[in-house]
């Protein structure tokens, strides 16, 4: 089952024939994911080559959805052409957009977020590290072979965080891990993430990865408390940061008193998440949690 | 990017936003000369970042320009929040009416941006809404609409403002839009007894990801007031100078921002963040290095990568590379973990260099890397 990415998904990359596009298609296709085209209008009727796999080049995500039924998109595309994409992909039906792109104007995000929805076409990120369904399908730059499938699904603002969590847990597994991205509007977020986890019969236990700025920890708390009954171990970075200073990630800034690290730990223990001091402890807290479902079940 | 007063005060007019008759100076003679100019009388005010400048004496009425000259010379250099005041702004003094809020900022909960406005203007909108929420009126602006004219009546009759304030309304949303803006604020928005609206005070602040199409703005890089800062800047390192002891390297905004918490929470202070992103050539972590080492405050370093799709025998080259143009006063602690991490392990043992050490875990390399923060 996993969330929003499986084996049966037909992805395209639009930005395939660039560098970045090229690198990250050819490690999708080992993970074993079905690339089924890529985008560039430039380049139409090309293929891109990757071993034994010949991916063909379309003009349109029109025309390569008409020719593959491809339903799943990665957007590579420079900032200034990211809103144009996504606006192109949604036009086209495609059910999801993963827009990894880092730096675009948040005018085009907030712009391409609405158009997206009122089109039902799910956006992840932008300027995330995209989707991975161990075993099954990787969209975006989430590296493969660091984890195995299994029962927990983890929802996360951080790249780096993810595949530190997907590394220690590698024993245990993952559904689902979707990178939601580190700017201040993102078009899926940890609440969509939550209920999605929540509904999957494959995802026991959830990781929720969260960072200073904004407030979407303590929605996603009282989200929890409200609907989750899959037990939760959460995570948050950026205790010792400053007021007023950016961290790295355009979203990641405490303004005034708001967007403390400290006052979205405090929102999710509230709503009985636990939540650990470092990644290791995290790690830690997400085996306790899940030997003892185990204990209870036997 | 936040903008000081007078260039959000430049952008208002820009749009055909009534603003009162101004001018800048970082001279205490010229501000008696531009005193002069605008007819005697004047309002001086300090040019700085940070909120509460009248509190902290930061803003003042001048009764004519010699007034205003010694007034200049007490505001310039004035340290308010640990802002400097470079600047001071002359403007002409204006006979209020009645005063308003407005602004645009962005709901990241909801992806848009919203339309905060109320009658009640010239104090902190905070304050009023924690004091009467009723008088503070919140609509979420649709991307693809904007604010018409229509659409500002609407946001002016929830606030209680006048009529006259809905073409302000829809300048101020040009601002924003076309401006690439994240917030812009206007407090207060004046109605004189003449009748004029008028933009009194302003905040803006820039989107940075849009400064590759706005002129205006592109080349003027943030001012960085901290030398490392601006040194890291320099070489395009995404670096922030912070108060400790332990300097830290790693790869990823949210796990560099981790390791700052986990080094606190082993009883150290991190000297900054710094993240060198996913790839982390050779040349990158010598750059970074060699502006963490620059730092005086810093006692020991703190390299702590997972190799996702970064190898980590590739990160410990550049390391070993580093090595080589930078020469190392103090200890390093590194922990390499994930893809290729033995390997990359095995490339900084081969250097053997007496001041690198390794460890396996975030936790106990930071613990070890306090301790050593301790011990310098």
């Amino acid at each position: 089952m996993a969330v929003y990415l499986t084996q049966k998904s037909k992805v395209l990359v639009q930005g395939m024939t660039g560098a970045e596009g090229m690198k990250h298609t050819r490690r999708m296709l080992a993970a074993g994911t079905d690339v089924v085209g890529g985008v560039n209008p430039r380049k139409a009727g090309r293929t891109g080559d990757f071993g034994d796999r010949r991916v063909p080049v379309f003009g349109t995500v029109r025309d390569a959805v008409e020719a593959t039924g491809a339903d799943v998109t990665v957007v590579f595309v420079p900032p200034a052409f990211a809103r144009a994409a996504v606006t192109e992909a949604a036009d086209a039906g495609i059910g999801l957009a993963v827009v990894i792109t880092e730096g675009i104007p948040v005018h085009d995000t907030v712009a391409f977020c609405a158009y997206a929805a009122e089109r039902g076409t799910r956006i992840i990120g932008p300027n995330c590290p995209g989707l991975i369904t161990p075993g099954q399908a990787n969209a975006g730059i989430i590296p493969a072979d660091i984890t195995k499938p299994g029962r927990i699904g983890l929802v996360s603002k951080s790249g780096t965080l993810t595949y530190q969590l997907m590394h220690e847990l590698r024993d245990i597994g993952f559904s689902t891990c979707v990178g939601i991205g580190g700017d201040p509007v993102v078009g899926t977020t940890h609440i969509d993430c939550l209920a999605a986890f929540q509904k999957d019969p494959d995802t026991e236990l959830i990781v929720l990865i969260g960072e200073i700025g904004g407030d979407a920890e303590e929605r996603a708390a009282a989200y929890v408390r409200e609907y989750v009954t899959k037990p939760v171990v959460g995570y948050i970075a950026g205790f010792t940061a400053p007021e007023g200073r950016t961290m790295g990630h355009a979203g990641a800034i405490v303004s005034g008193s708001s967007g403390t690290a400290q006052a979205k730990k405090e929102a999710l223990e509230a709503a009985g998440v636990h939540v650990g001091g470092t990644p290791t402890e995290t790690a830690r807290l997400v085996l306790a949690r899940l030997e003892s479902g185990t204990r209870r079940h036997s | 990017m936040d903008l000081l007063e007078h260039q959000a005060r430049e952008l208002f007019a820009d749009h055909g936003i009534e603003v009162p008759r101004a001018e800048i100076t970082d001279s205490p003679k010229e501000a008696r000369g531009i005193a002069r100019r605008l007819g005697g009388r004047v309002v001086v005010k300090a040019q700085v970042k940070t909120g509460g400048r009248g509190k902290a004496g930061g803003v003042e009425l001048a009764a004519d320009p010699a007034a205003a000259e010694l007034t200049a010379r007490r505001i310039l250099g004035m340290d308010i929040k640990g802002h400097r005041v470079d600047t001071v702004m002359l403007a002409e003094p204006v006979d209020i009416e009645s005063e308003f809020y407005v602004s645009y900022v962005l709901d990241r909960a909801d992806g848009r941006f919203l339309a905060i406005a109320s009658a009640e203007g010239g104090t902190e909108i905070e304050e009023v809404a924690a004091a009467r929420p009723e008088a503070v009126a919140r609509i979420p602006v649709d991307p693809a609409e904007g604010v018409t004219t229509v659409v500002a009546a609407r946001i002016a009759d929830a606030a209680g403002l006048p009529p006259q304030t809905v073409d302000t309304l829809v300048r101020l949303w040009q601002v924003l839009t076309r401006e690439d803006a994240l917030l812009v604020e206007v407090n207060p928005l004046v109605r004189t007894r003449q009748g004029r609206i008028l933009a009194l005070d302003g905040k803006v602040t820039l989107d940075d990801n849009a400064r590759f199409r706005q002129a205006r703005w592109g080349d003027q890089e943030p001012p960085r007031g901290d030398p490392l800062e601006a040194a890291a800047a320099a070489r395009g390192l995404n670096y922030v100078k912070l108060d400790g002891e332990v300097g830290v390297i790693g790869n990823g905004a949210g796990l560099v921002m981790s390791t700052l918490d986990v080094v606190a929470g082993c009883g150290a202070r991190p000297a900054n963040f710094l993240d060198i992103g996913g790839g982390a050539s050779a040349q990158v972590m010598a750059d970074g290095l060699s502006v963490v080492l620059s730092d005086p405050a810093v006692k020991s370093v703190f390299v702590n990568v997972f190799g996702g799709i970064t190898a980590c025998d590739a990160v410990a080259d550049g390391i070993v590379r580093a090595l080589e143009t930078v020469h190392l006063t103090k200890p390093l602690v590194v922990r390499l973990d994930g893809n290729n991490a033995v390997r990359g392990r095995a490339v900084l043992d081969a250097r053997a260099h007496p001041l690198v050490q390794q460890a396996t875990t975030m936790d106990g390399a930071a613990r070890r890397a306090a301790d050593l923060a301790h011990a310098g």
